[in-house]
């Protein structure tokens, strides 16, 4: 049966194994990460549940597991309506434009040594450039709409993402700096050598201008005046319902989850053990390994850092938002570029 | 082969794209179809191994420059009647400046440097496009690199000295005299005795 199966395998022409064998790669990626992103919304309301004394979904399956299926079925089933003068094409390429950068960017981060779907020179660049394309699907499914509040919410995302981008784009030149490449796996090669190797102690202030640049890119609480419920209803997807309004809420989950990878990758060692070379903890067997699951340990405590920041801060002013984007963290990344500079030049510590 | 068909395909969309950004009736959709040149051209630079200038084509244009336009496209409200009054008047220059532009075009390319001959430059086995494209930056063509760096900071500063009005009476607020505010200052506690009835 196997040799049979391996007989058929070798006898099909090269390029077709090759795509049959990237396709098979993609799947590999994709279907756990939507599985991801469907129980981070269980997550999400369970732990923000019991922030709240209240027990959150409990009702489909046992503790509530059935619960995040339910909901995608419910939304499957529904209708989708399409508003009076509204620009149908665009209304319904907004959302996939949305989706797509979100589930393309995973081609380049690397789950262990040397496991990833491309080893692209320009990895970072590429990350940057896909979660900059993210913003056109708001902005589109606002304008398509023809909705007031639909609008306000696009332009407010436009103007938050793109300034927020900045701040993020200069965070990652000094992790570039530190590691001497634009690769993501060479950059978790590059901090090799327990935890006090990982970019998070030199990089500092790009870490934290990152981290709440990557919340505030993906518009989430503090920084979701682009939904913002008690102002403008619900913003650019006030007009969606259905598989169009789910896609708007897997994007915005996906990319939660891959901005917390990135975090994880570029300031945190990536799948690195923070054990490496620890004495007596080298040895305990999975926890002084270096393997996927200490990017995902790494990934899941930032992802519960987004659902508590959405339990306990108060939502950003809209001005406030803008002055901390240009006036507080473009400044801060600037003059820690300059401080890298420095270290870089002098070989300072263990990291560079 | 397959790379000739890639090229064909990009290429065909590209113009299709470029020719819909002065076609299409709806100013929003032209930006949209200018965001959908970009791509396929960035697409193209991937076909020769130019991986920088793809990306940052498409990090630059399509993920800053194009998102501000979508912005000011879509608040104003454009009347294209409006716009298409002067066509007829404005054709023949139009059309002189066009002929200019594609004799210049040929007059360049078909020049000795663009014979069209030689391609790109492979590179060495494992050298990587950015690398290179650093290295030559970073040293033969440093101080070039610099000055062009320096006069894009300099318009940054014009550009918002020049448009940057003081009007008076604007009122401002303060964020760090806001930050600072405690309770004391805004809240008033007082303590009276409790009515009684009689």
């Amino acid at each position: 049966m196997l040799e049979q199966a391996i007989a058929i395998w070798s006898q099909i022409p090269e390029a077709l194994r090759t795509s049959v064998w990237i396709v098979l790669k993609i799947m590999a990626i994709i279907l756990p990460l939507l599985g991801v992103v469907a129980y981070l919304t269980y997550a999400e309301r369970k732990v923000i549940g019991y922030m709240q004394s209240r027990i959150g979904p409990s009702r489909v399956g046992y503790a509530g597991l059935l619960q995040p299926i339910a909901d995608a079925a419910k939304l499957a089933f529904k209708e989708i309506v399409i508003p009076a003068r509204a620009n149908k094409v665009l209304f319904v390429l907004a959302p996939v434009l949305s989706f797509l950068p979100a589930l393309v960017a995973w081609a380049v981060v690397p789950f262990a040594d040397g496991m990833l779907l491309a080893d692209v020179d320009a990895g970072l660049l590429f990350v940057l450039a896909l979660t900059s394309f993210g913003v056109y699907g708001i902005i589109l499914a606002g304008w398509a709409s023809n909705s007031k509040y639909a609008f306000l919410g696009a332009m407010r995302a436009a103007a938050q993402m793109v300034s927020y981008e900045l701040a993020m784009g200069f965070a990652l030149i000094g992790v570039l700096m530190a590691a001497n490449s634009l690769k993501l796996n060479d950059i978790v090669l590059a901090q090799q050598g327990g935890f006090w190797h990982w970019y998070f102690i030199p990089l500092f202030p790009l870490f934290m201008v990152y981290w709440i640049s990557g919340v505030a890119e993906t518009n989430r609480l503090p920084f979701d005046v682009v939904e913002g419920e008690s102002e403008i209803v619900a913003g650019f997807h006030v007009e969606y319902g259905g598989m169009g309004f789910a896609l708007f809420f897997l994007a915005e989950y996906a990319n939660m989850t891959l901005i917390s990878t990135l975090i994880a990758t570029l300031f945190l060692g990536g799948w690195l053990s923070p054990f490496e070379h620890v004495p007596v903890l080298e040895q305990i067997p999975l926890l002084g390994q270096n393997g996927f699951h200490w990017l995902a340990l790494k990934a899941a405590f930032f992802l519960f850092c987004f659902l508590w920041f959405r339990a306990t801060f108060p939502r950003y002013r809209y001005d406030q938002i803008m002055r901390l984007g240009w006036k507080v963290f473009i400044p801060v990344t600037i003059v820690w570029l300059a401080v890298v500079g420095v270290f870089v030049h002098t070989g300072f510590g263990p990291w560079f | 082969m397959f790379q000739l068909v890639l090229f064909y395909a990009f290429s065909a969309v590209l113009i299709g794209a470029a020719l819909a950004v002065i076609t299409a009736r709806n100013p929003v959709h032209s930006v949209l179809f200018l965001v959908l040149a970009f791509f396929t051209s960035a697409a193209l630079w991937l076909l020769i191994e130019a991986e920088f200038l793809a990306i940052v084509l498409v990090l630059v244009y399509v993920g800053a420059v194009m998102v501000l336009f979508l912005f000011v496209v879509m608040m104003i409200d454009v009347d294209l009647a409006a716009l298409r009054e002067g066509f007829n008047r404005s054709l023949p220059l139009g059309m002189g400046v066009v002929l200019l532009i594609v004799l210049e075009l040929s007059v360049v390319l078909g020049g000795s440097g663009f014979s069209g001959k030689g391609g790109p430059v492979p590179l060495p086995e494992g050298g990587s496009n950015i690398r290179a494209l650093g290295e030559v930056m970073y040293t033969q063509y440093v101080y070039p690199f610099e000055i062009a760096s320096v006069i894009l900071l300099l318009a940054i500063v014009a550009a918002i000295a020049l448009t940057l009005r003081r009007r008076p009476g604007r009122l401002v607020q303060n964020p760090g005299l806001q930050a600072k505010v405690r309770p004391e200052d805004r809240l008033r506690i007082l303590k009276m005795p409790s009515e009684t009835r009689d």
